[in-house]
C-alpha cells in the first residue's frame, strides 16, 4: 500500500497484524449488509444468519485448537478480557501463583491486582542459561496452596517460545491448573489444545489469527468451572432472571462483537485452509533472513535466543542510539512501522535487563517478503549512521 | 419445509442457540432435511430457536444426537 513517497511497510505484526486477507474484509461488509439481526434472539433470517456466524467462527478456531466440542471456546473482546475472565474467575482468597518472567501485562496487572487486594501470593520465575523459563525451579515453587499456573505459550518481547508442553504436565502432576496466553501463538504455530492437557487457553483474534481488533476468546477445559466476568442477556432461558449455567453462554452475554467475530471467523479459515503449519514455516524463515541481515550491523544487540526456534517477533538495542528515535525516524521518513519501547510487558524488560528504554521490535507476518526486510535492513543503517 | 410437511413433522428443543446450530450442522452432514425454525407457541423451550425433523427421519436423527453426544433439550411433535 502506498502512503506518500514511499510505500508502507509493516513490521508491527505482533501488536496488530495488518493486511489481513482479502476475505477478511469481504465477510465483514457482507455481515453488515445481510446478517444485520441479534445472533439467535428474534427467530427471524437475519438473526439466525448473525447466529450461524458466530457458530461457524467457533467451530473454525474449534478445529484450529484440537477442540472437540466448539461450546468449550468462549469468544470476549480481546485476550486481555480472555485471561481477566480465567485468573479471576479461577482464584479464590489465599491462593498461590506461578508465572513466569515475561509476562505481558494482560497477565501480570490482573495478578498484581489480586496481589494487591491481599487475595493471593505470586511467583515469577525467571529463565534459566538456555531457556526463557527455569523449569526445575518452577516446579520447586509448588506448594500446598498453588492453585495456578500462568504462563505465556510465545514472548511478544523476545520471540522466545515457551515449554507449554512440559508446564502442562508438571501442572497436571501437581493438580494444578495451567492457563496459557497464546497471543502472540495462535494462528503462528499448530496448538492442539487437548493434546497438550491445558487447562484454559486465552487468545486474541487480531494479532496471528488475522481478524480485527476487538475479537478474541477463552478455551475451557470440561471440568473447568470459572465465575463468570458478567451476567446478562444471552437469548436462551429467556423466562429465567438466573443466568444459565451451560456453555458458552454462562460467560458470554449482551449483543456480541458479531461483525468482528465474522471478520475472525475469515481469518481462522484462512489459516486453516493455508495450513498453520506453511504459515509458521514462513514466518520461521523470514525470522532467519531479519536475523542474519541484522547480526551483520556493528554493535548490534538481538533479544532472546536466535539460534533457537522462535516466533517472527525480533527485538534489538543499537548502542548510543534510542529505539524511539529509531522507530521515528523509520516511521516518518521511510514509511517503515516498527515498535520502540517496553511492549506493555516491563517485567520481561526486566528479566531481558532492557528496563526501562526497552527495544526496537520487529514483528513479521504472512504477507512480508525478504524484499521489504533488504529496505527496512537499508534505511535502519542510514538511520543510525546519521544518529551517530 | 411444507405444510404438508408440517403435518408430519417433530421438533427438538435445545438449551441454547449454540446447541441448535450443532445439531442441524450434524443432521445435514448425515443428510437429513432439517430446518431451524422459531419455537412454536405451544412447547416451552430455553431457546428461542428449534429443529424441525421429519417424522420418518427421528428416530435416526435422535440415535446421531445421542451418538455424538450433542446436547438437546426435549423432542416434541409439531
Amino acid at each position: 500500500m502506498r502512503t506518500g513517497k514511499h510505500k508502507t511497510v509493516y513490521f508491527d505484526n505482533a501488536a496488530s497484524s495488518w493486511p489481513k486477507p482479502e476475505r477478511v474484509y469481504r465477510a465483514m461488509d457482507a455481515c453488515m449488509r445481510n446478517a444485520g439481526g441479534n445472533p439467535g434472539r428474534s427467530g427471524h433470517r437475519l438473526s439466525l444468519q448473525a447466529a450461524r456466524i458466530i457458530f461457524e467462527t467457533r467451530e473454525s478456531l474449534a478445529e484450529l485448537f484440537g477442540v472437540a466440542d466448539s461450546s468449550r471456546i468462549i469468544l470476549t473482546s480481546n485476550a486481555t478480557e480472555s485471561l481477566n475472565l480465567a485468573i479471576k474467575g479461577i482464584l479464590k482468597t489465599g491462593d498461590h501463583v506461578i508465572t513466569t518472567g515475561f509476562e505481558h501485562n494482560s497477565v501480570m496487572r490482573p495478578l498484581r491486582f489480586l496481589e494487591k487486594e491481599s487475595k493471593l501470593s505470586l511467583s515469577c520465575i525467571g529463565p534459566s542459561h538456555k531457556e526463557p523459563l527455569d523449569l526445575p525451579l518452577l516446579e520447586k515453587a509448588i506448594t500446598a496452596k498453588t492453585k495456578l499456573i500462568v504462563s505465556m505459550h510465545g514472548s511478544n518481547v523476545s520471540g522466545d517460545i515457551f515449554p507449554i508442553a512440559q508446564i502442562a504436565g508438571i501442572a497436571k502432576r501437581h493438580g494444578i491448573v495451567f492457563l496459557v496466553d497464546a497471543s502472540q501463538t495462535a494462528g503462528s504455530l499448530p496448538i492442539d489444545l487437548t493434546k497438550l492437557g491445558v487447562d484454559l487457553c486465552a487468545f486474541t483474534g487480531h494479532k496471528a489469527l488475522l481478524g480485527p481488533q476487538g475479537t478474541g476468546g477463552l478455551y475451557i477445559r470440561e471440568g473447568i468451572v470459572l465465575r463468570a466476568l458478567k451476567q446478562g442477556g444471552t437469548g436462551s432461558r429467556s423466562e429465567s432472571e438466573e443466568h444459565p449455567e451451560f456453555l458458552p453462554d454462562k460467560y458470554e452475554s449482551g449483543t456480541p462483537n458479531t461483525v468482528g467475530i465474522a471478520g475472525l471467523g475469515a481469518g481462522v479459515k484462512y489459516i486453516l485452509s493455508t495450513g498453520v503449519r506453511n504459515i509458521g514455516e514462513k514466518k520461521a524463515w523470514l525470522r532467519a533472513y531479519l536475523i542474519k541481515k541484522l547480526q551483520d550491523i556493528d554493535g548490534m544487540r538481538i533479544y532472546g535466543n536466535p539460534a533457537s526456534a522462535g516466533l517472527a517477533v525480533v527485538s534489538f538495542t543499537v548502542p548510543e542510539v534510542n529505539s524511539s528515535t529509531i522507530a521515528r525516524n523509520l516511521s516518518d521518513k521511510y514509511s517503515i512501522m516498527t515498535r520502540p519501547g517496553l511492549h506493555c510487558a516491563p517485567l520481561a524488560h526486566r528479566t531481558i535487563r532492557t528496563f526501562p528504554e526497552g527495544t526496537l521490535r520487529i514483528s513479521l507476518g504472512i504477507f512480508n517478503t525478504t524484499r521489504e526486510i533488504n529496505y527496512f535492513i537499508r534505511c535502519l543503517k542510514n538511520t543510525i549512521k546519521q544518529a551517530e | 419445509m411444507s405444510e404438508k410437511h408440517n403435518q408430519a413433522s417433530r421438533i427438538i428443543t435445545f438449551p441454547s442457540i449454540h446447541d441448535a446450530l450443532k445439531a442441524e450442522k450434524h443432521c445435514r452432514k448425515a443428510g437429513f432435511k432439517v430446518k431451524l425454525i422459531p419455537v412454536p407457541r405451544h412447547i416451552s423451550s430455553n431457546c428461542g430457536m428449534a429443529l424441525e425433523c421429519l417424522n420418518r427421519d427421528i428416530e435416526e436423527i435422535m440415535r446421531g444426537i445421542r451418538h455424538a453426544e450433542l446436547v438437546i433439550d426435549s423432542l416434541h411433535s409439531y
